[in-house]
């Protein structure tokens, strides 16, 4: 086991944001009552009169940022995860994405991490439901520093971006220093025998599982998918061709998630076989993260057992 | 061109019209679309595009105009008309709504420089987009003003209650709601489907100024909407014009007929439709 500097990523959301409120005149964060657990309460503590409270309202709130990005701001909604893509997934589509409009998503407490708040609370289909939106980008960092840096990232894009963090303290896999480009997947180590694919907190998970790997001389390459629309596919496509299969590893329904992301543009333009790490069709749970982590099989040990089954099947081929 | 323009009722009334023969027209050229509602929001349109609304038709992003925002966004052969008729669009184009390749969608796609601000058709969402304007108006200390058409079928959105709770509480009184209230929608009448009275009432209670009105005359609609312009500076309440209208408003046959909801009508329809136009025309003229 790695020793990990453990920080939370939601305190990355909010730290850009107030970055943002101190150069960006245009910048304002939507509320929906739940701004003391995505932190945006200290933006609010420091600029009150660019927070905007909508009470337990999240389509009036989506369509309200849509509106106000029209008279030249750059709205940040800032909710749960379930609800910001589920609840007003239509106003999403038909009003921020079809207009193209300059609102960010803030999705926090994604996957069954989020814990003893149970199912209805774990955000486990936005990957999904928000990568099929044409125009639409999207993003889960991998930890602290790179929810950071996605935040002001996005601020510079002109169009609708979803963010997805989690309510939990992760491991801190980046450097404060390290390059952030949107779109652009980053090689966490290089290796020869499989590819492990993760984004979010899998990242760290996925270099575990390497570890574990490299005990037994297999040399795995660890890809962090931190921008899942629009996909490297370069990368994917380069890393797939050097190791010749592919693992995928997500907090997050496996059905039309990340890994499903990745299949589309390796199943095209360079198939081989692959094997999907994430939540198996099912909703979560209460208890506590790191037990659900295990129910549910987002752990290292099943990104490993799963790249050692997929390097034994693609050697029979 | 620039508006407002002085109010002339008989002028207003011909232009309405004009207005009812381009709906009749789009829909007839489509083969689809829908006559009945557009019907009867025309006199709003009429008055609020040529009286109210500041804007300028060849300066369409102009920082400074007020901006209106159609909620009820099926309604595109009464928006489309307006538009043409105000210096937006070729009226040539009308012919093309809902062809392949036209600008002129089924429903409205954003389009600024032909004067639409924002696009829509999925009714109980665009009321709440011109909450945020007007809320952004206000931050950047604009003068302007929002006006949003809706009816009270979309009343019946929940999210039209989310949107009419948050626009008092952040007191924007630069935004004006005209419900077109024509007491039809697709599966019959209002009050059979799910019934919204007591209209007033709810935004009343909801801490909105309420005028209610018979939407058809030109003087009652022009009045309300400049009692919304004294509100709008001496309340901090928005306000909402109930206008009582009658869906297919001008076509004797489509007048207060359900059917009438999004269907176009055929070559014989047009025909007998565009007559009785031009004989209201007519008696309007001599």
């Amino acid at each position: 086991m790695r020793n990990w500097e453990m920080k939370l990523t939601r305190q990355g959301w909010a730290d850009a944001l107030i970055e943002l409120g101190e150069k960006d005149p245009e910048v304002l964060v939507l509320d929906a009552d739940l701004s003391k657990s995505t932190l945006t309460c200290l933006f609010k503590e420091k600029f009150p009169q660019k927070t905007f409270n909508f009470g337990i309202a999240e389509q009036n709130m989506i369509n309200g940022a849509g509106g106000l990005s029209l008279e030249g701001f750059i709205p940040f909604v800032s909710t749960y995860g379930v609800f910001l893509s589920g609840r007003a997934w239509e106003q999403i589509r038909t009003t921020i994405c079809m207009n193209k409009l300059n609102v960010k998503f803030g999705g926090a407490h994604g996957g069954v991490s989020v814990g003893p708040d149970g199912a209805t609370h774990q955000a486990l289909e936005e990957i999904a439901i928000m990568r099929c939106l044409p125009e639409m980008i999207v993003i889960v960092p991998a930890d602290y520093y790179e929810t950071k840096k996605a935040t002001l990232a996005a601020a510079k894009i002109k169009g609708p971006v979803y963010l997805r963090f989690g309510r939990e303290k992760v491991p801190v896999v980046s450097n404060e220093n390290d390059e952030f480009i949107v779109g652009k997947a980053k090689i966490m180590q290089e290796g020869t025998d499989v590819t492990i694919v993760a984004c979010g907190a899998m990242v760290a998970e996925a270099l575990e599982a390497a570890d574990m790997l490299k005990e037994e001389n297999i040399s795995a390459e660890v890809i962090n998918l931190h921008t899942i629309k629009p996909i490297d596919s370069k990368t994917l496509i380069e890393s797939a061709k050097k190791t010749g299969c592919v693992v995928t590893a997500e907090e997050h329904q496996v059905m039309g998630g990340m890994g499903s992301a990745v299949a589309e543009v390796l199943s095209q333009a360079n198939p081989v076989l692959m094997g999907m790490v994430g939540v198996l069709d099912t909703f979560g749970e209460s208890g506590t993260p790191e037990e659900l982590m295990i129910k549910y099989g987002c752990k290292a040990k099943n990104i490993y057992e799963k790249a050692k089954k997929i390097i034994s099947l693609t050697k029979k081929q | 061109m620039k508006y407002p323009i002085p109010f002339d009722e008989r002028e207003l009334k011909l232009k309405a019209i004009q207005m009812r023969k381009d709906i009749v027209l789009e829909t007839f050229s489509a083969g689809s679309g829908h006559p009945g509602g557009s019907l009867s929001a025309v006199e709003m349109f009429i008055v609020l595009y040529n009286c109210i609304l500041k804007h300028d038709s060849e300066n369409s992003r102009w920082e400074d105009r007020d901006k209106f925002v159609l909620s009820k966004a099926h309604i595109t052969p009464a928006y489309y008309s307006i538009l043409s008729r105000t210096g937006y669009i070729d009226p040539k184009e009308l012919v093309t709504f809902r062809k392949l390749g036209s600008f002129l969608q089924g429903h409205p796609k954003q389009d600024i420089d032909h004067g639409i601000e924002i696009g829509g058709g999925s009714l109980g969402q665009n009321f709440s987009i011109a909450g945020g304007i007007a809320l952004g108006m206000k931050l950047k200390n604009k003068q302007t003003r929002v006006f949003v058409m809706s009816s009270e079928g979309e009343l019946q959105e929940g999210s039209m209650w989310e949107t009419a709770m948050s626009i008092p509480h952040f007191k924007l009184n630069n935004l004006c709601l005209l419900v077109d209230y024509n007491r039809l929608q697709i599966d019959g009448k209002t009050e059979e489907v799910m019934e919204v009275e007591p209209l007033d009432k709810k935004f009343s209670a909801f801490n909105w100024n309420v005028i209610n009105i018979n939407g058809h005359e030109v003087k009652e609609v022009y009045d309300a909407l400049k009692k919304f312009e004294e509100f709008s500076l001496s309340t901090p309440r928005p306000t909402a014009i109930i206008a009582k209208t009658i869906k297919g408003k001008g076509v004797a046959y489509m007048a207060d007929v359900c059917g009438w909801h999004g269907k176009a009508p055929n070559k014989e329809e047009y025909d007998k439709a565009i007559q009785e136009l031009e004989a209201q025309e007519k008696t309007l003229t001599q």
